[in-house]
């Protein structure tokens, strides 16, 4: 069996049962942020540089989504043959923000508005790892 | 009143305007298509149509703004004086600019910048691309720090999935249907006929558009504008300059760049997510409306004035949002403009007389530049075959990746 290992490093938990996503939360102004702000808050009316990691919601709600027909250039591996991927923009409610993700499910009956849950899964295979990013699984 | 104002920050920016300070004394461009020369050909094509067009010599110009390609090597990171040295060296002032599908906007208020400052009267804008087959892709190598590469690793997000998300949207919030869609696509190729400088000049019906290959679902391979060569100017000049040469010149009434507000909360290429709007309210405007109201506000025209508007349609469905953006009618009334003709040739606002990206399929930085080509040619009764009857005032807008905003108002 192939190590799992995360396609980028440090953007979401490894919890292969309640895996989160990692943002950074200001610690000046509370804002939070997906993928984590490096330098400064890019909150205009905060100074603030200091942040501290923040989890997101595992839970959200679809914005909208789309399925991809045609395979994407490198860097995107696509597997041979090729198959069709949909992805989501998802809501955050506490966070009151989007993020997009790959689904990891049955797209044909999804809907905007359909609640969505934070998942691991295989985003390609090489011969020694398993490379996992996250999804969004329908409820 | 000023004190006031002044305590809010963002606020206290003078408001000055160039309103009808600089005159559009020439625009050319070299025909789009998959020609697969250099850039730089078509950029110089274009400029000498552009310097012809306003009655004027190379070594007239005093100010070179290039709109820069960034799939050409370094001669398309200088395009300004890539281009200066391919017609000449003579010595000008130069500057080049890159904002992506903006870059032609921020080039061409480069120039104006300079002519209102009175650091010249005659500056000539130029942007040309070459562009590879299939999707844009991100710069090759291996870059994990840049989310354009990232986006395309880690999701598979080309440019068409954040086009198909709001389509969809729009389609859920709004009721917009394939049909309407496509309607959009037949429209705009009906209006590209007559334009020598389009690369698809075909009538296309809703059933060839509805039953050509789903790329991004809901949008199809006719829907989504394809990638093209070619390449477009602009010579700019004070309006005492223009108006010793020619009578009526079109002039620049508004100009905007404008970045988003925080927080952005609409999913923009090429980015994961938007920004959190759990502790700083929203803006008023959304970043797409707020790109026009910029223009607007110098211009000191509203939506009502114009005779046209050539928008950005890297996708049928986008087309629709820009109608809403650009205020010719409220959120979800799109459709029912394009239903009743308003924005077809003939009616009350036509919308891509050009023929749109839809025609032309996308020449990144020399776009922006073909807008206002058009628009130019529309104002001095000059568009051949795809007139708007009596144009008086015209829009052109469009956005960049990494917060672009890019529109430009011209009357006569």
């Amino acid at each position: 069996m192939k190590a799992r290992v995360p396609a980028v490093e440090g953007w979401f938990t490894m919890d292969e049962d309640q895996p989160h996503l990692l943002g950074n939360r200001c610690v000046t102004c509370g804002t939070v942020f997906f993928p984590r702000a490096e330098t400064a808050c890019r909150n205009p009316g905060c100074r603030g540089g200091d942040f501290e990691e923040a989890p997101l919601s595992r839970r959200g709600r679809v914005w909208s989504y789309t399925t991809n027909h045609y395979a994407p250039p490198p860097p995107f591996v696509a597997g041979d043959p090729f198959q069709p991927y949909t992805i989501a923009a998802v809501e955050l409610a506490e966070e009151k923000m989007v993020v997009l993700g790959q689904l990891d499910g049955d797209p044909t009956r999804l809907r905007v508005g359909a609640e969505v849950e934070l998942v691991l899964a295989t985003l390609f295979e090489d011969d020694e790892h398993e490379h996992v990013v996250w999804k969004w699984r329908p409820l | 009143m000023e004190v006031e104002t002044a305590v809010s920050g963002t606020e206290a920016a003078p408001q000055a305007s160039g309103r009808g300070r600089v005159a559009v004394l020439g625009v050319g461009m070299h025909p789009w298509g998959k020609w697969g020369r250099s850039f730089v050909e078509y950029g110089l094509v274009a400029a000498r149509a552009a310097l012809d067009d306003a009655g004027l010599d190379w070594p007239d110009v005093q100010f070179v703004s290039g709109a820069d390609t960034v799939r050409n090597g370094y001669p398309g990171y200088v395009a300004g004086s890539t281009f200066a040295q391919a017609l000449g060296w003579q010595g000008a002032q130069v500057a080049s600019s890159y904002s992506a599908c903006a870059s032609g906007a921020t080039a061409l208020g480069a120039a104006r910048a300079q002519i209102l400052a009175g650091l010249c009267d005659v500056a000539l804008v130029v942007g040309a691309d070459t562009t590879p087959r299939g999707f844009l892709a991100p710069t090759s190598g291996d870059r994990p720090d840049d989310p354009d590469w990232l986006r395309f690793r880690l999701l598979g997000a080309t440019n068409p999935t954040y086009f198909a998300l709001y389509a969809r949207r729009r389609m859920e919030l709004h009721g917009a249907t394939d049909a309407d869609f496509a309607r959009v696509k037949v429209k705009n190729a009906r209006h590209g006929m007559a334009n020598p400088y389009a690369r698809y000049r075909k009538e296309v019906t809703e059933e060839e558009v509805l039953a050509s290959p789903l790329v991004a679902d809901p949008l199809r391979l006719l829907e989504i504008c394809a990638t093209s060569d070619g390449g477009a100017a602009v010579v700019l000049s004070s309006l005492e300059f223009a108006r010793r040469r020619t009578t009526g010149p079109v002039r620049v009434a508004g100009l905007s760049t404008v970045t988003p507000r925080f927080p952005n909360t609409v999913i923009e290429m090429p980015n994961f997510a938007t920004d959190s709007a759990a502790t700083v309210a929203p803006p008023e405007s959304p970043f797409r409306d707020s790109i026009a109201e910029k223009a607007y506000q110098e211009a000191g025209v509203g939506p009502e004035d114009l005779s046209l508007a050539e928008v950005y349609d890297l996708s049928s469905a986008l087309e629709l949002d820009w109608y809403e953006n650009i205020g010719l009618c409220k959120p979800g009334e799109a459709e029912r403009l394009l239903h009743d003709g308003d924005t077809a040739l003939g009616g009350r606002v036509p919308v891509n007389p050009s023929g749109g990206l839809s025609c032309f399929g996308e020449a990144v930085p020399a776009q922006a530049l073909a807008q206002v080509c058009e628009v130019t040619w529309q104002l001095r009764g000059q568009a051949q075959g795809r007139q708007v009857q009596d144009a008086k005032v015209g829009l052109t807008v469009n956005q960049g990746l990494f917060g672009h905003g890019s529109c430009v108002i011209l009357e006569r």
